[in-house]
């Protein structure tokens, strides 16, 4: 057996911010034609070192090596003459301009300035097809869906020849067979001997792709094994220093009456003129009760909610029961207040105001009700907003601080504690626990235990099949915008779900 | 023993706004024109100047933290000047018609302004761009083009002249022995008014939410389209009443009025370190961009910098004022 040469090397890193240390003698090795996880709660350090590979921290105490030659890229351009190139979780791509020119976007071909357009196209054919991919280069990439974008990115990096290639939750957007598409990429981009590192939360992606895994927690570096003599509860262990037990505790159940039904409710996200994004969907959940609808990207169960909360306005149709009387939702406010809370899948797109303060945010949804007359409370809200986030054990300097500077697990606390401050009756959750570490994914299990025995009906989303598993009592599975299946918590599995979600409806 | 840091009082943006205003006083100390700086006239006068601005800037305020601007307020000030001279000298109305009719054509502007943003979604900087054009149109078709003054022209083409109402010598009066300008009291009112707003009530933190992040606000129940609307509303009325100050002080209705008002109004807000994204900022920090700017422009004049060097010169403060504003906030 031949040892792989090491292609990136990273010795003694060290790196402050300020007063705060956030790396401290981290080392990493990448060896060529390999995948190598890095994996680390938020805040364990893996994006800060992935910035000084990348060029963008320039400050660190250390050495990098590629190919045994110590290099300190000082910009990201620098990088990628090296033969680095991040993928970022925000892609960072133009969206007007063309694929082409993203591509070659600072290294457009120009003859006396002026861009050799053909040229360009046909060398973005080339590495486009490198990834067997066909796409008119001359589109703008804003036309393209998000799985498509991040292998333009890809072949944007291999275009810079790039053979360590970083990839930082390159799945966050993705469905099901695009996670496949990319995998079996990652797979060809190993056999040319490209270094490929990459961070994931989602622990069946490790197991599935991983070759060797480096662990970092609290910016210290923990270990580095092979995948294969690191299974899911010992990686765990490594990540969070302590025993936390592989299963979170099954809830016992607390069902009441029912609370919320739908029937054939159809949403147009889009408008009425097209497709509806969720069609004739009926289901029912009590109260006390957690109901999971499961599904793959596009599969409509995030805008069905966004249809119940009156996020759509009127581009709804069917009918909505809460709590047996008949309710139409035109406008977020009214959902408000009957008593319908929607926690949104993206905290910082549509969750959070981040210029202002905790206090300020976790009052926001209630406010009316805070501020009799028009005329603000300031005393009062503080204490609201405090009544909600103590028994969360939100972490923060003080309840003024910007919640653009928390965690995002803190966050996360920050718009659960705004929705249950309306005192919802049906709380939705979409992506409660997305991008969140284990510790704070274990509070919220807690807490939604918690609000089920104060009779709140819960509607739950997540990508994470363990969480669906654990949390709900019941499980409707969504493909395409309709209700495939529906299994009982005993009834429910891994297989049955994807199955019923990918719109095989055969086996039951 | 040292409790004073510039560190600490630089962290915010607060105390980063009164050190620009201590800075700029202490010029007006050093270069205090033979004494002139030191005079309590200097700053009656620099506050009356700096009042109808300021106006402008407390309804700007509200519009730059809901995330929008509003290039209008100009040309409000020129429609609601004529408009008062109209009332208030061609058809002898008296004050309590004229400043409710003033304040309500400001007022419809604005909402019309909030409207066509809010609701048809057209970009605050277009919507509010032809307000400034349409207002100057009305102000200059309901002036017939001329000023609105106190020489009234007879049907026989000969003027005579009628006396200035009491309204306007009103406004333009000095109380506390001569001190202090009607309208710098006026102006004061408008600060309070609109802190009130911003700081204390419901609306005000609306607006922040709005300007911090639209559709997060909107699902968190956030009556986004009204409470635009009403601010684009505010800052006419604020207009308004800026224009109604400037026809008491000039004695007429000017149609040419206020151009260019609207963008010293913005450096002000500015100035004072609340964000041209929105979400940040408030009425006190605007209080301060005022007075910056009013004592700027008057320790310039004082010193008879002739006006090309004082807009160099104000120009490049700006600028500076709000490099260190962004500096602190990283």
């Amino acid at each position: 057996m031949s040892t792989p040469s090491s292609l990136v090397r990273l010795r003694g890193i060290t790196k402050h911010f300020g007063p705060v240390t956030v790396l401290r003698d981290v080392q990493f090795d990448g060896l060529a034609g390999e995948v190598h996880v890095l994996a680390g709660e938020n805040g364990a350090g893996k994006s800060t070192l992935i910035k000084i590979l990348g060029g963008i921290h320039t400050d660190f105490e250390g050495t990098i090596e590629l190919d045994g030659q110590v290099v300190r890229p000082r910009s990201p351009m620098e990088a990628n003459a090296l033969g680095v190139a991040v993928i970022h979780q925000e892609l960072s791509l133009i969206g007007p301009m063309s694929v082409a020119d993203n591509i070659f976007l600072g290294r457009t071909p120009t003859r006396g300035g002026f861009v050799q357009d053909a040229r360009q196209h046909e060398a973005a054919r080339h590495w486009l097809h490198q990834l067997e991919l066909k796409l008119d280069v001359s589109q703008p990439v804003e036309r393209f869906p998000v799985a498509i974008r991040q292998l333009i990115e890809i072949a944007k990096a291999l275009s810079q020849n790039a053979r360590v290639i970083v990839m930082d939750e390159p799945t966050s957007a993705l469905n099901a067979p695009e996670v496949n598409t990319l995998f079996a990429l990652i797979q060809s981009l190993k056999q040319r001997g490209c270094c490929v590192i990459y961070i994931t939360h989602k622990m069946d992606e490790i197991e599935r792709i991983a070759d060797r895994i480096t662990v970092l927690r609290d910016g210290q570096w923990v270990g580095t094994a092979p995948a294969a003599d690191l299974p899911p509860p010992k990686l765990i262990q490594w990540m969070v220093g302590r025993d936390l037990g592989e299963q979170f505790p099954r809830h016992a159940q607390h069902l009441g009456e029912e609370r919320m039904r739908l029937e054939n409710f159809t949403v147009f996200s889009a408008g009425l003129s097209s497709r509806p994004t969720a069609a004739e969907v009926s289901l029912s959940v009590s109260s006390g009760e957690v109901l999971g609808l499961a599904g793959l990207q596009g599969s409509g169960a995030s805008e069905l909610l966004l249809g119940i909360f009156g996020a759509y306005g009127t581009a709804v149709r069917g009918r909505l029961f809460l709590d047996n009387s008949e309710q139409l939702f035109t406008s977020p406010g009214q959902a408000i207040d009957a008593g319908v809370a929607l926690l949104t899948n993206d905290r910082k797109a549509t969750g959070l105001v981040l210029p202002l303060s905790i206090t300020a945010n976790v009052t926001l949804a209630g406010l009316r009700a805070l501020s009799p007359g028009g005329w603000r409370r300031p005393a009062r809200e503080c204490r609201a907003a405090e009544a909600m986030t103590t028994p969360m054990r939100l972490r923060a300097a003080s309840m003024d601080t910007e919640v653009g500077v928390l965690s995002g697990g803190n966050q996360q606390k920050v718009v659960l504690a705004k929705w249950l401050q309306t005192r919802p009756r049906l709380l939705m959750l979409d992506e409660p626990t997305r991008g969140i570490d284990i510790a704070a994914k274990r509070e919220i299990y807690q807490l939604v235990e918690q609000w089920t025995t104060e009779g709140i009906a819960i509607l739950l989303i997540t990508s994470e099949m363990s969480e669906l598993l654990t949390l709900s009592d019941r499980i409707v599975v969504f493909h395409r915008g309709r209700v495939t299946a529906e299994y009982s918590r005993s009834e429910s599995s891994p297989e049955l779900i994807l199955a019923a979600a990918m719109g095989q409806t055969a086996s039951v | 023993m040292k409790s004073f840091s510039w560190k600490s009082a630089l962290a915010s943006p607060a105390g980063r706004a009164f050190l620009a205003l201590l800075l700029v006083l202490a010029a007006g100390a050093i270069f205090n024109a033979d004494g002139a700086f030191f005079k309590i006239g200097t700053h009656r006068d620099t506050l009356r100047q700096a009042s109808v601005y300021g106006m402008l800037a407390c309804g700007m305020t509200l519009v730059i933290v809901s995330g929008g601007i509003d290039l209008a307020v100009g040309s409000l000030v020129a429609l609601a000047a004529v408009c008062a001279g109209k009332m208030a000298i061609h058809w002898n109305w008296p004050w309590w018609q004229v400043v409710p009719g003033c304040l309500a054509v400001g007022l419809t502007c604005g909402a019309v302004s909030g409207w066509v943003t809010a609701t048809l979604r057209v970009q605050p900087f277009i919507a509010t761009l032809s307000m400034m054009v349409l207002a100057r149109g009305l102000a200059k078709f309901a002036s017939g083009g001329m000023k609105v003054s106190t020489a009234v022209q007879n049907p026989d083409g000969s003027y005579r002249y009628v006396d200035v109402p009491p309204l306007f010598r009103a406004i333009d009066h000095r109380i506390l022995g001569g001190n202090l300008s009607v309208v710098t009291v006026i102006f004061l009112v408008c600060v309070a008014l609109a802190w009130l707003a911003l700081s204390r009530h419901r609306w005000g933190r609306y607006l922040y939410a709005i300007g911090g992040n639209e559709e997060a606000s909107r699902l968190s129940g956030v009556p986004v389209t009204g409470a635009k609307i009403c601010a684009y509303a505010a800052s006419g009325l604020f207009a308004a009443v800026a224009g109604l100050c400037q026809a008491a002080q000039e004695q007429q209705g000017d149609p040419e009025a206020g151009s260019g008002y609207e963008l010293t109004a913005i450096a002000m807000v500015v100035i004072g370190g609340t964000s041209l994204m929105g979400g940040r900022g408030g009425i006190g920090l605007t209080l301060f961009g005022v007075l910056t700017i009013g004592y700027l422009d008057k320790i310039l004049s004082i010193n008879a910098v002739p006006e090309a060097g004082r807009l160099v010169l104000t120009g490049i403060i700006i600028v500076a004022a709000v490099l260190t504003q962004r500096r602190g906030r990283t």
